[in-house]
């Protein structure tokens, strides 16, 4: 197995927290891993991605080429769709519908969600909204962890694991919060796929 | 032991830790920075009491680390590529001292300059001083390099540089540990003068330099790292130099390229499979990360050989970093891309933060400048680069650590006058205060602001040497106290700052001013750490 995720967002958005919740639900897995990240300049509220790689044999390169992309995850709308030449045929885009406005040219929200919904495969799923309503609007990441994780060959519970790994220092109330948002996100996506 | 989920710069911390690393010195810069901050962090350094803190800049780290070299442990020292510049007189002379404890210099490049104002390769540098390189392919590469490089280094006598590009230092992998070896005890150089470069001493170091070239090449041809992979195409061989292999091996999936391939992680060349590689294939192809140096030196001047392709010819571009997809079309594989990216995305270029200080700056600067015109403010490297857009559209230059305050002094001795410098708190003890002693000197009509957020913001938040430090430093300089004015960047004060700013511009002298406001990213970070240790 492979699966191949662009992971997309604005700097400051958090998307490691993700990407840092699949690899450890890969490594427990016993998967192999490779996963880039951008530092520096961009993490100034420019837009940022991270190449997530996971698959049962070696990888070669710590970049995903272009068309070969299983899955987007995005935590911002317009930013899903600056990564679909990345985007196989057949692959998922999941992303959160909430703009992230620090430009003064940002395209209406409606604009950008009919751009989503001409992607084959799509979710889009208000993460801010349903994180509220797990407890607190912080979660989002993890509303967007368990719609995505819908689209990889990790087991849930796997995931689950990771999300109490990563939290587990800061007590069970949070890491309850975080499963319920986790559960959550799973739930919408498993409606609405 | 047990593996480890680590980015690039990560694992070249940990093997250095594990070899028995007594001391690392650095200044930040992207993508090097992770390295220090790992070392800061783990609970392994502290134990072992490994020296750790940041340096005031790429020169005065480099010295330290010969320094450790000198009294017999393991130094590494680390920077970005432009670093490397700063650093280079201790760089270059250090492979004509040679060393005593094992010695690894990282330089960590970046092609496509995602950070950084020029994509210079170091393995030029490398190539100058006449010393190993070793270039990992992945992270497991990386921690074994850091482990294995101070052995080599001590025993070739020369530093032996680390070089990595920016997927390497910012991608993470499992890695495998090995064995942890103990610091090494201070012991003096066998001969006293080895660092002593007087004249006579130095031209016998060189010659000495120049007679272990043979024997770098013979590590290279023995090492591990280096590789010669038979083919079944002889059509074509190709060299594929550090993370390169990776993005020539992801287009076979099943790893199993036709044409026989040399993978260099470690330099110089291995020239006896390089050699096999040339005589055995009827062309050749270079994938190398960063400048085509591989490619110019198996082409050669005349170019009178067999074909060889690469950045020179166009079979590959010749700036910016590769890509899987850049080496399938060099191979003549078809990519067939995703949906192209609407129209409507926009750009989203990086801003300073909301609520920074620097936005302040900017306000009250441009305010003050009207009466003057634009095209007088000469800016540095940080956060406040950022000054160049919009809506500030404030700076007319950003060209190396310091430049600012030099730049300004050389436009106002052209009768430029008032010119304006901008830098950091960081940059200004990192390359600043010298440029603002040739300024004092000359009474140079200049007004140099010093926007101090009190940390080196734009790699992260790492300890500023200049904290709580910069006035006295400036009055030391010779600056007249009455021209330095210290100043809080708050809207509030919007009015009596450019009042200040107007006062000084108008002063045909040297001054400076200091706003001063931490940075908002570190700020929130205090606060949220102070809240948990009251909570705790």
């Amino acid at each position: 197995m492979k699966n191949d995720i662009i992971l997309a967002g604005v700097g400051g958005q958090g998307i490691l927290s993700i990407a840092a919740a699949i690899g450890l639900a890969a490594v427990n897995n016993k998967l192999y891993i490779k996963q880039s990240e951008v530092h520096g300049m961009s993490q100034r509220g420019g837009d940022v991605q991270s190449h997530l790689r996971i698959s049962d044999a070696p990888i070669a390169s710590d970049l995903i080429p272009a068309g070969k992309a299983d899955l987007i995850i995005s935590v911002e709308p317009m930013e899903a769709l600056r990564y679909l030449p990345w985007l196989s045929a057949e692959g998922w885009v999941v992303t959160n519908t909430v703009p992230f406005n620090n430009i003064p040219d940002y395209p209406q929200t409606e604009e950008i969600l009919a751009n989503v919904k001409k992607v084959k495969n799509h979710i889009a799923i208000d993460a801010e909204a349903i994180a509220k309503q797990a407890g607190s609007a912080r979660a989002m990441n993890i509303v967007m962890l368990g719609a995505a994780s819908l689209f990889l060959d990790i087991p849930f519970e796997r995931i689950e694991e990771g999300i109490r790994q990563l939290f587990g220092k800061k007590g069970n109330d949070v890491v309850e919060l975080n499963l319920k948002a986790l559960r959550a996100g799973r739930e919408f996506s498993e409606k609405n796929r | 032991m047990s593996k480890l989920l680590l980015l690039g710069d990560e694992a070249i911390a940990q093997g250095a830790i594990d070899a028995g690393l007594s001391g690392l010195y650095a200044y930040p810069g992207t993508p090097s920075t992770e390295i220090m901050e790992f070392v800061q962090g783990s609970k392994q350094a502290a134990e072992l009491n490994i020296h750790r803190q940041w340096s005031a800049n790429e020169k005065t780290a480099m010295e330290s680390a010969i320094g450790m070299s000198y009294a017999g442990k393991r130094a590494m020292v680390c920077f970005k590529h432009v670093g490397l510049n700063v650093a280079a007189d201790a760089f270059m002379n250090a492979s004509v001292t040679g060393v005593n404890g094992g010695l690894i210099v990282v330089s960590a490049d970046d092609p496509s300059m995602h950070s950084s104002q020029n994509e210079q390769d170091s393995r030029f540098y490398a190539k100058f001083a006449m010393i190993p390189i070793l270039e990992p392919a992945n992270q497991q590469e990386a921690y074994d390099m850091a482990y294995y490089g101070f052995e080599l280094s001590e025993k070739l006598n020369v530093p032996v540089m680390l070089r990595i590009t920016t997927r390497m230092a910012h991608s993470r992998a499992d890695v495998q540990r090995k064995d942890v070896k103990k610091q090494k005890d201070i012991k003096l150089p066998s001969d006293p003068r080895q660092f002593v470069l007087l004249p006579a001493i130095a031209r016998k170091n060189y010659k000495n330099l120049l007679l272990n070239q043979p024997s770098m090449e013979m590590e290279s041809e023995k090492s591990a790292f280096n590789s010669y992979i038979q083919g079944t195409n002889t059509d074509m061989g190709i060299i594929a130099t550090g993370i390169a292999y990776n993005y020539l091996m992801e287009n076979y999936p099943d790893r199993k390229c036709p044409y026989p391939i040399v993978k260099v992680s470690q330099y110089p060349l291995p020239k006896k499979q390089i050699t096999e590689l040339y005589n055995t294939c009827k062309s050749i192809m270079v994938l190398e990360e960063g400048y085509p140096i591989v490619e110019e030196m198996i082409k050669g001047y005349l170019n009178v050989g067999k074909p060889i392709h690469g950045r020179l010819d166009g079979t590959l571009p010749r700036d910016g970093e590769l890509n899987p997809n850049i080496v399938a079309k060099a191979l003549g594989f078809n990519v067939t891309e995703g949906q192209p990216v609407p129209s409507i995305v926009k750009q989203r270029p990086p801003s300073l933060c909301q609520g920074c200080g620097h936005r302040d700056v900017y306000e009250d600067l441009n305010e003050a400048l009207k009466e003057y015109g634009t095209g007088r403010v000469f800016a540095d490297i940080g956060c406040y680069t950022l000054g160049a857009l919009p809506p500030f559209n404030a700076i007319n230059s950003c060209v190396d650590m310091g430049a600012s305050i030099t730049m300004a002094k050389g436009a106002a001795d052209a009768g430029l006058v008032p010119a304006v410098a901008v830098i950091g708190d960081s940059t200004f003890t990192h390359s600043g205060m010298t440029g603002l002693l040739d300024a004092v000197n000359e009474n140079s009509p200049i007004t140099v602001i010093i926007s101090d957020n009190s940390t080196t913001g734009m790699t992260g938040g790492q300890t500023s040497s200049a904290h709580g430090r910069i006035v006295e430093i400036c009055k030391g300089l010779g600056v007249h106290p009455d021209h330095i004015k210290v100043m809080t960047p708050l809207k509030k004060n919007h009015e009596e700052n450019v009042r200040i700013m107007k006062e000084e511009l108008a002063y045909q002298g040297v001054s400076v001013l200091i706003p001063q406001r931490e940075c908002i990213q570190t700020f929130a970070r205090r606060k949220k750490e102070e809240k948990k240790e009251s909570n705790d």
